[in-house]
């Protein structure tokens, strides 16, 4: 097994870590970290194709990985801001409470 | 001095403005609603003096003394249908003496219904009724004549029925407005057929008129399918309009009844001025009446003349007849009012407008004085009108008695006083009549049980002692009138009436005493002014033609009819108000007759009205089962379609729909259920998709 496979492994795990969060945990904000996990999975997947790519001195993998990172801080910014206000208006962040959309 | 011609219009529009102010007055607005009705009165009897004025000026300085004014009303077609007023000798007489008999009546109103709590209301159909008769006076349109003639008929009803809460009153209301409305259907056939041959409705149009020698010819020369002439039919048609509103026979009966309402009314409307309309309407369209196919120069009389000259003299003889046996003093002179219409058309009749109109024209101030005088002595009797129950009324009402006696010398054709003149020209030229002496006899006949009854009449009022007991004026007090009479005095005592009432009946016993004079044989200056003829002093006149042996023997018959009432009343006075009548003892049975108007009533309940009851209920039976019956049917069939309709609808298109509209609920119901609302349930379904993709792209790889 290569070392690449290992970090695919490691970001699979991760992303399935993330991926349970997500869809179990009742609390909003556990659900913005799981979110936040998986996209970080997805992040080393972009390190580890770059590291272990046919162009290693072309830092495009580092590029990809800083700007999902910049934009997963401003995504998170606007998450929690959503769930702030959800929490102003409702006085909950429980997720299962959170049905008015309900048809 | 044309200026009048144009705005004759405002002699009745005057009152009729008054009447539409007072109208909208409260019912305590008194002394504005009586000032108005006087002053708009007072103002249309000065612009009528100036009429009158201005016909004697164009007469003096030798002009046409016709004027009239024509205005186009509407379009109807191609024919412009044109309204207008006319003044001529015969409008500015009528004018003059219906203001001023008019204003003197309102003046007298004021006493008589001071107590009256609808004082207001009673002014204003007076108001109206002035205009409405003005109107009728001016108009040169048939049709605008015939629509102020209805006008006079509903304010007649409205003032009849005054005191409506008086059942006989409301009766009597009816009655006369329906039995004029007989006469009107024949009316306004005529206007309708006039207007068919002659294209025209206006009286004179500068030789365009109807009643002008162009259009005459054309109605002269054509004739009906029975060969009458259709000059004759039309003349005749509109006779019988004058003979329900004159009530002539035999549609006199209501005007006897119409004494119900109050005694000024009586005396304006039923005895002065609207009942004088008809007359009036026969010497209006008089060239109508007298047209004939004649030669030229032979003394010829019209078959529609011939007419008014029979049923004029049956009228007179009739009303004459049957006044000599009542007892209310409302009546005795409202079957006189009967007869001297009678006389009046007897002598439009036999000799012509100036003869008729002048005995009109008399008998408007001597009637009307009459009729103000038995008000005043109601007003002073507590509302006592039955005349077995006076009596001694010569001593407490010395003013009411002056003047009651002025009018009655007069309407018996007493020498020198008005009537006689006019009565006696009338007389006169039914002597010389050429058809028949025999409605000369008639008149005369008249003449003498006028002069009869009015005697008798005075001696039941004003001689001897008072027969009101105290009873009469107890039970008198169910008559609308006597709660006015209440306070006047403390034990029912007779008293003379106040000032506004003496005051027009002493300027109304004036005109009764004098008017005569203007139309002696020796200066007859009414008659040659209505003719347009010349005038000259002549006292020779009276020993031509034969007047002085008519005359002489119409004074005879009415020194034997006041003879004859002096023998049966006056010689012995009356003592009770239960003694039997002096001429009644002589034959009860003719009395009886004469009592109940020759049962005319009776005759018309009995035929007429009988018939009319028949066709009632069959008009009844068939709206009940015929008519109605039929509307049900109808009914029950578009009951019948709507139910069909209603199961089809509920039961075919209702279901369809409603199939289709579960369908769409169901599936919307099932697709609401993967909106869940929640976050989470679609991140599941998101990762599960992913999974299974995953796994497939696995697979393929793998294969």
């Amino acid at each position: 097994m290569s070392q690449l496979s290992g970090y695919l492994l490691l970001s699979a795990f991760l992303f399935s870590i993330g991926l349970a969060g997500a869809l179990t945990r009742r609390n909003a904000i556990l659900v913005l970290i799981g979110i936040e996990l998986m996209l970080n999975a997805a992040n080393l997947n972009f390190i580890a194709f770059w590291r272990y790519g046919p162009h290693p001195e072309a830092l495009t993998g580092v590029m990809f990985a800083i700007f999902s990172i910049s934009v997963a801080a401003a995504e998170a910014a606007v998450g929690l801001s959503i769930i702030l206000a959800v929490y102003r208006h409702s006085r909950t962040t429980d997720l299962d409470k959170l049905n008015s959309m309900k048809g | 001095m044309n200026w009048i011609v144009e705005n004759l219009w405002l002699i009745p529009a005057l009152p009729l403005f008054a009447a539409g102010i007072s109208a909208l007055t409260k019912q305590k607005g008194r002394k504005l609603a009586a000032s108005l009705a006087i002053g708009s009165m007072g103002i249309s009897f000065l612009l009528a003096l100036c009429a009158f004025a201005h016909v004697l000026a164009l007469r003096s300085s030798g002009q046409a003394t016709q004027q009239f004014f024509n205005f186009p009303w509407f379009q109807f077609g191609n024919d412009w249908l044109s309204l207008g007023w006319v003044l001529n000798p015969l409008t500015a007489v009528m004018l003059v003496m219906v203001t001023f008999v008019g204003l003197l009546i309102f003046i007298f109103s004021v006493g008589y219904m001071e107590h009256d709590e609808n004082f207001t209301r009673f002014f204003c159909f007076l108001a109206l009724f002035a205009s409405a008769m003005l109107g009728v006076i001016i108009s040169n349109s048939l049709l605008l004549l015939f629509m102020c003639w209805e006008i006079v008929g509903l304010t007649s009803y409205l003032l009849i029925g005054f005191w409506y809460f008086k059942p006989s009153a409301a009766a009597a209301a009816k009655k006369a407005f329906i039995t004029t409305r007989i006469g009107d259907l024949p009316f306004f056939l005529g206007i309708v057929w006039l207007y068919s041959q002659t294209g025209t409705l206006l009286f004179y149009n500068n030789g365009a008129g109807a009643l002008e020698p162009a259009a005459i010819t054309h109605l002269l020369s054509q004739t009906t399918a029975t060969g009458m002439c259709v000059a004759t039919g039309i003349a005749l048609l509109i006779f019988c309009g004058a003979i329900g509103k004159s009530g002539q026979f035999p549609l006199h009966v209501w005007l006897p009844d119409a004494m119900e309402g109050p005694t000024p009314v009586s005396a304006l409307i039923h005895a002065a001025t609207m009942v004088a309309a008809g007359v009036f309407l026969v010497a209006r369209v008089y060239p109508l009446m007298s047209a004939h196919n004649g030669v030229a120069g032979v003394l010829t009389t019209s078959t529609a003349l011939q007419a008014v000259t029979w049923i004029g003299a049956i009228t007179a003889l009739f009303g004459s007849l049957v006044a000599v046996a009542q007892f209310d003093i409302k009546r005795i002179l409202a079957y006189s009012t009967v007869s001297q219409l009678g006389y009046m058309m007897m002598g439009l009749g036999v000799g012509g407008v100036a003869v008729g109109m002048f005995h009109l024209i008399t008998h408007a101030f001597f009637k009307a004085l009459l009729f103000l005088g038995a008000g005043s002595i109601i007003h002073g009797c507590s509302g006592e009108q039955d005349i077995r129950k006076m009596g001694g009324i010569r001593k407490l009402m010395p003013i009411t008695f002056a003047t009651y006696a002025i009018a009655m010398l007069a309407l018996c054709g007493f020498p020198l006083f008005s009537g006689f003149w006019s009565k006696d020209e009338i007389l006169h030229a039914a002597h010389h009549w050429n058809i028949s002496q025999l409605p000369y006899y008639m008149g005369a006949f008249a003449a003498l049980l006028t002069a009869f009854y009015m005697t008798r009449q005075v001696f039941y009022v004003f001689a001897g002692r008072s027969r009101l007991t105290q009873e009469t004026t107890d039970a008198s007090h169910t008559d609308p009138h006597a709660h006015a009479a209440d306070h006047h005095h403390g034990s029912g005592a007779i008293h003379e009436s106040p000032a506004v009432m003496t005051v027009p009946l002493a300027l109304l016993s004036v005109f009764a005493l004098l008017l005569g004079f203007f139309g002696t044989p020796a200066w007859p200056w009414f008659q040659s002014f209505l003719d347009d003829s010349p005038l000259a002093v002549n006292f020779g006149a009276f020993g031509e033609g034969g007047i002085l042996p008519v005359m002489l023997i119409s004074s005879l018959i009415v020194f034997l009819g006041l003879g004859l009432g002096w023998y049966f009343y006056g010689r012995r006075p009356i003592v009770s108000a239960e003694a039997p009548d002096a001429v009644g003892k002589l034959s009860p049975s003719i009395f009886t007759v004469l009592g109940h108007a020759f049962y005319f009533d009776a005759l018309y309940a009995a035929t007429f009205i009988r018939l009319n009851t028949l066709l009632s209920k069959i008009s009844d039976w068939l709206d009940r089962w015929v008519w109605n019956g039929a509307v049900k049917t109808i009914t029950s069939l578009v009951f019948g379609f709507a139910h069909l309709d209603n199961f089809l609808d509920t039961h075919v298109v209702n279901s369809g729909f409603d199939e289709g509209c579960e369908g769409v609920s169901l599936s919307g119901q099932v697709l609401s259920r993967l909106q869940a609302g929640r976050v989470q349930g679609y991140l599941k379904i998101v990762a599960g998709a992913l999974i299974v993709f995953t796994i497939l792209l696995l697979w393929k790889a793998r294969a």
